[in-house]
């Protein structure tokens, strides 16, 4: 018996080890590598623990993620010469998903963007901190500071029950419950500051919390003891994220894409889609003008057996796209994916065929996100 | 009956010319959630060391390796309506598939159970 695929990333050089490592492999956590980190995988296992975030709420350690904050005379002008984002719209607090764009319009990666008071908290992918920094830093003038948050901790406690979980043990100088979907603010948790921002990664209601990173373990071990919360490992992390329909940098985006054919149009703000002067305008400003052959989209297989990222997909005999991620959804009880089609074929509803080891998988495109969002609007 | 094991982390239980293949115990805790079992056709032959069968779970896909050749008899048809029979009872209502062994002697390569809980200690 072997794997033949799986969806961790490659194997780096050297594993490093975050603030909760230790707290993880004392909760049963099965470790891997990802990101160039050891991360928890699954505790109990990824299908009770997927359930358990719909239905309660789980506890995912984020800290792999890259925390950067850029500040300085002129850091407006200067974040958006480099991001397709609109700040004259962005308000106090509240974050916003961006991208970080090559020459080619091409994805190098895709952020949060919040505005602080003196300046602007952005939240990377963890594969891609560091070139995300060296991009950053080649593009930003020499006066903009920008600070890499090493010492804080990442965790986002998502699911129904999430929000009554944290309110709990949360103090501020105003109640948890003001914060809405997309609004962040400066709370205390036990007398730790945290920033504390109502969003997240699986679609479910949730918080996405930084704590310093000293603090963490005692911080992820009060919030677990809270009756509603268990901690969830990456495997659920990704089957939670594909049924929302939120795709994966490193698997759905890369380079070879853009947010045109990414259908992530919304992360180029509308006055820079007529302005442009961000890297890599002149390409999406073209796409958006002219399309894209191809476009990402979501599959719902019928039957049990999955496909997975690589599996080409088919109109009869012609080879119409590709899968990005895809795998068995707990909660639909059929595979689901994500592909880039050609667009002729990506109309809802249309049947198509996905190639796995030579059998053909009936699949039919579908709306995302496959699982209704429940935000807490 | 005699019992083999792969390194690979299948188990063959052999009665006559008779095996039946499954995977272990450990494989199942390793791979997480089983999702569903390709199995092979009654009457497919198959060299020792081919993959004639796939165990997806909620992870990944992995190839189940035949322990040795043969010509399949007979799947596991519980799997298919209830493949997580693979999680909760491996080593036995779990099974994969069955088939008639056409060179016995490849049994000789493979571990008897102390040799593998031995061998996945050592992992």
């Amino acid at each position: 018996m072997s794997e033949a695929e799986d969806h961790t990333e490659e194997q780096p050089i050297e594993v490093l080890t975050l603030p909760l490592d230790a707290w993880h492999r004392a909760r049963g956590g099965r470790m891997v590598e990802f990101a160039g980190y050891w991360m928890p995988v699954q505790y109990e296992g990824i299908i009770a623990e997927h359930q358990w975030t719909r239905e309660s709420a789980g506890l995912f350690d984020v800290s792999h993620m890259g925390q950067l904050f850029i500040s300085g005379d002129g850091v407006e002008a200067a974040l958006e010469a480099v991001l397709p984002i609109d700040l004259t719209t962005l308000k106090p607090f509240g974050p916003r998903y961006s991208m970080l764009l090559d020459e080619h319009g091409g994805i190098l990666d895709d952020l949060m963007v919040t505005r602080w008071n003196s300046g602007f908290y952005l939240v990377v992918n963890g594969a891609t901190k560091w070139d995300d920094i060296a991009h950053l830093r080649e593009h930003l003038p020499d006066e903009i500071t920008l600070t890499h948050l090493e010492d804080s901790a990442l965790l986002a406690l998502q699911g129904p029950k999430a929000a009554e979980a944290l309110a709990r043990i949360t103090t501020g100088e105003w109640p948890l419950s003001a914060l809405t979907f997309m609004k962040g603010g400066q709370f205390k948790i036990d007398g730790v500051d945290a920033w504390i921002s109502r969003s997240g990664y699986t679609g479910e209601d949730g918080f996405e919390i930084a704590v310093p990173a000293e603090e963490a373990a005692r911080i992820a071990e009060l919030i677990c003891a809270q009756s509603e919360v268990k901690p969830i490992g990456l495997g659920a992390r990704d089957s939670l994220r594909l049924e929302a329909g939120l795709p994966l940098y490193g698997h759905d985006l890369s380079p070879d894409h853009s947010p045109v054919d990414a259908d992530l149009l919304f992360a180029v703000n509308k006055r820079r889609r007529s302005e442009g002067g961000f890297i890599g305008a002149e390409h999406v400003l073209r796409d958006l003008a002219q399309g894209t052959a191809q476009v990402r989209v979501g599959l719902a297989l019928e039957g049990r057996q999955a496909a997975r990222e690589g599996a080409e997909v088919y109109a009869g005999n012609q080879k119409v796209g590709v899968l990005t991620s895809g795998g068995f959804s707990p909660t639909l009880g059929h595979p689901i994916a994500m592909a880039y089609v050609d667009r002729e074929q990506a109309g809802e509803g249309t049947a198509l065929e996905i190639d796995v080891r030579g059998k053909r998988l009936p699949a039919r495109i579908t709306p995302m996100p496959f699982v209704p969002h429940r935000y807490h609007r | 009956m005699p019992r083999y094991f792969t390194e690979d982390h299948e188990w063959i239980e052999v009665d006559g010319d008779t095996g039946t293949v499954g995977i272990t115990d450990y494989a199942q805790s390793q791979l997480g959630d089983i999702t569903f079992v390709e199995l092979p056709e009654a009457g497919s032959a198959v060299n020792k060391g081919d993959a004639p069968c796939v165990v997806d779970s909620v992870k990944a896909a992995s190839d189940v390796y035949a322990p040795v050749s043969g010509t399949v008899t007979e799947s596991n048809a519980a799997l298919e309506g209830e493949p997580e029979l693979v999680n909760n009872d491996a080593e036995t209502g779990g099974w994969l598939f069955r088939l008639t062994l056409s060179d016995p002697a490849e049994l000789d390569g493979l571990m008897d159970k102390a040799a593998y809980d031995e061998f996945v200690k050592g992992l």
